[in-house]
């Protein structure tokens, strides 16, 4: 290279870096927004990121699992750096509805989903729903070998074949409606004796599916769309879901859903992300890429998805809002040895 | 000589070993402060759940599993290197060495996307084979074992190198059996190394929870983790991470007590004998075999299983993440060595031209943080940062503190051996001439560490790069590493999209242990 090149090369490389370091400072000056994210990073860097590419707005994620996030939150109390929560499960956002930390919504967003997708003081909304399944190994297990009810596999035949993930926060959600469907007596007593039949713990919820495949065990008790990810990218994989019958509480649905805290000094933007999640692109992509249920009618559904109506159809009957008692559920799972 | 040696410590040694104990210690006690803060119906609800004791049980059974299943991998490719002429030994040697080159956490991955009804065996023979998938108290010995067996190795084969040759004549002249030297002769000279080695394992295996989180075996390390990461009841965690402090100081009294008034000395040196022309035989054959057998399950299996993940992934799409990652960890890694190899300095310069009962205490400060468990000493810093240095909590300079102080100890063997070797009549000669200590030290010492500090660091760097536990816990929110990257995949069960990660971190322990190789290459 010449020096007249040379020259002409660093010129430019100096406009250039003059003008990147003007321009996001003029567009947005010191917009930023912490999340605290329930969610796994894999499922909703995408989403998050493309919130920021539009706005501009600087997004600080600390990703962690939901009930470490919401007992984070309510110990930093004022001083939390938090904006929002966004939580993988209702039963962590009511915990943090029941200790104050979070703040009302505008009418602009609640109005935006249906009832049963945002409580009754309106300081959380849904961003997606999802739903318990009994997830199975077709190779291994025949249609009609399959349990009817949840609390059938402590039979003894089911011993070693099972797969669940204690310290996941849709599984403690679950433990928790059991226990307000079937009372906590009865809910340590299944625990205990699912204990004793040999199921297998897992971390995660996905790992439960890989299992599955792998012959480790051949049922387990995930929630629905992880397996649906496993089959978008390989058609064969040998892993099948269904439902217990009608009314099971294990055929739950729940919700992953986004909160604002009292805390937050940056209220405009915070509005802005919850909104962006509710909007037709961010559902769109729950929908076709996390195969989970919109919480807005404006998009198209997945052709993988079971119909929300017959999905309705299989849930108990829950409250999501009385599912706020996290905290006596992870003692409950400690007391029992499971966390 | 004598002129050079300091018979008073310097004072500057005990504020040394202060700062470097307190480092550590300080937010250790952290742990307590938070244990004992809860009422004493928790307390004793916490102390006395009956969990604790499975979770004991658990993490002792696993780490006597380990020991086990190392030893009866590394003595046999001791024996072969230092006792047999076999040709071709240091192919053996490398392969004793070459799995320190795989994380355990990555390891765990690597043969769990092997076997099973779906694994890589599987689908590359069309689901016409199969073997079952490794998990529970087997599958975590088997991968910790073959991890962190070189250890054991590495001891042995000094040990067995070391053994004077006079000994075993005497006893065969004696009329002793073969079998009868091996046993009242050699073995017994290898408890030192037996004990050292193994003691370096045992620290790994209470250290690990990511092999256990993935072979689903409760050991306490991994019930901490789950309490950090799911429930976060943070009194037990601390519970958990005092009861694993606990044990890893009884090991180490362990191994200091077994040690006390063992005397292997001899007057003299070695003589050694002419060894026989080296030449093929049954030996040779069985110690290629075993050697196969033991690289094909520490290095052979892992690399094929990643492979065929990185197969099945768009290698080029996940290209800027992982570019993203690199960066991120090479940050983070890089300040970490070069602060770890400044402090080393000094203090091992003092430990070898100083000697003194304090030096020499300062100089074994420096293993401290190394010895600690890892997620321990990360909840302990969490916990301190949050009420002690708030503006400190979840940054990045906790992270390269964590670093620094866990790995420090990496680099003081370099620094060693080099100082060892310069001879301090340099040293005296540039004093002679008018230098000042600090002049003679900065202009003729520090030159001919040149290349060993760049070693140290280059060990630190690459144990950062790969390092688990700290990584996860104190990596500000939303900061990329290869490391806590990698763990998001495995622990969403994403085989083919951890395998890019994977197979840069065994680029980086690659390099790391090609650097061990050569040191010792260029050591023997």
């Amino acid at each position: 290279m010449n020096p007249r090149n040379l020259l002409k090369s660093r010129s430019f490389a100096l406009l250039g870096l003059a003008a990147t370091s003007l321009l996001p400072q003029a567009a947005n000056a010191a917009e930023s927004l912490t999340i605290y994210s329930g969610r796994t990073e894999s499922l909703v860097a995408p989403i998050i990121n493309q919130f920021k590419k539009t706005t501009g707005i600087d997004v600080t994620v600390r990703y962690g699992g939901t009930a470490q996030l919401a007992i984070a939150i309510e110990e930093e109390g004022a001083k939390s750096p938090a904006d929002i929560i966004w939580a993988q499960d209702a039963g962590a956002l009511g915990a943090l509805n029941k200790a104050g930390a979070l703040a009302a919504l505008p009418e602009s967003i609640t109005t935006r989903v249906p009832e049963l997708f945002r409580n009754h003081n309106n300081t959380w909304v849904a961003t997606s729903g999802r739903a318990r399944v009994l997830a199975y190994s077709p190779e291994r297990v025949a249609a009609d070998a399959l349990p009817k009810s949840v609390f059938d596999l402590t039979d003894p035949k089911y011993k070693g074949r099972v797969g669940w993930a204690p310290s996941n926060a849709s599984f403690q959600t679950f433990v928790t409606a059991m226990t307000i469907d079937h009372g906590v007596d009865k809910t340590r007593a299944w625990l205990e004796a699912m204990k004793a039949n040999e199921t297998k713990a897992y971390a995660k919820n996905a790992p439960i599916i890989q299992g599955i495949a792998a012959g480790e065990v051949d049922f387990g008790l995930p929630n629905h769309y992880y397996l649906l990810r496993f089959k978008a990218s390989d058609e064969a994989y040998p892993v099948a879901q269904t439902f217990f019958q009608d009314g099971d509480t294990a055929n739950m649905i729940n919700v992953a859903g986004v909160g604002m805290l009292k805390s937050s000094k940056n209220v405009s933007t915070a509005e802005k992300f919850i909104l962006f999640l509710l909007s037709p692109v961010a559902q769109q992509y729950f929908t076709s890429q996390v195969f989970e249920y919109p919480v807005t009618d404006e998009v198209i559904a997945s052709s993988l998805l079971e119909p929300f109506e017959s999905v309705l159809k299989h849930a108990p009957k829950i409250d999501l809002e009385k599912l706020d008692n996290l905290e006596a559920t992870l003692k409950l799972l400690s007391e029992v040895g499971l966390l | 000589m004598s002129a050079t040696i300091h018979r008073q410590p310097p004072a500057y040694a005990l504020l040394g070993i202060f700062l470097l104990c307190g480092g550590v210690l300080l937010p250790l006690a952290y742990l307590l402060v938070r244990a004992f803060e809860a009422d004493s119906g928790e307390l004793r609800e916490i102390v006395f759940r009956s969990r604790n004791l499975e979770l004991l049980s658990n993490t002792l059974s696993l780490t006597a599993g380990v020991l086990a299943v190392s030893v009866v991998a590394a003595f046999p490719l001791a024996w072969f290197t230092a006792r047999r002429n076999i040709a071709g030994e240091r192919f053996i040697a490398a392969a004793g060495v070459l799995p320190l080159a795989i994380p355990p956490y990555l390891m765990a991955y690597a043969l769990l996307g092997l076997g099973g009804n779906y694994g890589a065996v599987a689908q590359l023979s069309d689901r016409a084979w199969s073997f079952p998938i490794l998990s529970g108290y087997w599958g975590a010995v088997l991968v910790l074992a073959l991890c962190n067996f070189p250890y054991l190795f590495l001891n042995f084969r000094s040990a067995l190198m070391n053994i004077d040759p006079a000994l075993e004549e005497m006893a065969y002249s004696l009329g002793s059996s073969k079998r009868r030297v091996l046993m009242r002769v050699i073995v017994p000279q290898l408890r030192p190394a037996l004990l050292s080695g193994g003691l370096l394992v045992g620290l790994h295996v209470l250290s690990d929870f990511a092999v256990s989180s993935q072979m689903r075996y409760d050991t306490f390390s991994l019930a901490i983790f789950t309490q950090y990461n799911s429930a976060f009841d943070r009194t037990y965690a601390a519970w958990l991470a005092l009861a694993l402090l606990l044990m890893t100081f009884a090991a180490l009294f362990v191994e200091a007590r077994a040690l006390r008034g063992l005397r292997l000395d001899r007057a003299g040196t070695i003589i050694p004998r002419r060894r026989a022309a080296r030449g093929f035989s049954a030996i040779t054959v069985a110690a290629f075999g075993f050697t196969a057998l033991v690289v094909s399950a520490s290095v052979g299996a892992p690399l094929f299983s990643i492979l065929f993940w990185a197969t099945k992934t768009d290698m080029a799409g996940q290209w800027p993440a992982l570019f993203e990652s690199l960066r991120g960890s090479a940050l983070a890694s890089m300040p970490a060595a070069v602060a770890a190899t400044t402090l080393a300095v000094p203090v091992v310069y003092l430990g070898i031209r100083r000697p003194s009962w304090m030096t020499r205490m300062l100089e074994r400060t420096l293993y401290i943080g190394y010895a600690t468990p890892a997620l321990a000493f990360a909840l302990g810093l969490v916990f301190f940062s949050i009420r002690v240095t708030p503006a400190l909590y979840q940054t990045f300079f906790l992270l390269v503190y964590a670093y620094t102080m866990r790995y420090i100890a990496e680099a003081v063997g370099p620094l060693r051996s080099t100082l060892y070797q310069a001879s301090p009549r340099v040293e005296e000669a540039a004093r002679s001439l008018g230098a000042g200590s600090a002049a003679a030290f900065f202009r003729v010492t520090l030159p001919l560490l040149k290349n060993s500090m760049l070693t140290a660091t280059a060990f630190v760097f690459l144990s950062c790069m790969k390092d688990l536990p700290l990584t996860i816990i104190l990596s500000p929110p939303g900061y990329q590493t290869l490391a806590v990257d990698l763990w998001g995949n495995i622990e969403e069960a994403m085989l083919p999209e951890a395998a890019p990660y994977a197979l840069a971190i065994v680029a980086c322990s690659a390099l790391f242990v090609g650097l061990l190789l050569s040191r010792e290459k260029s050591h023997s």
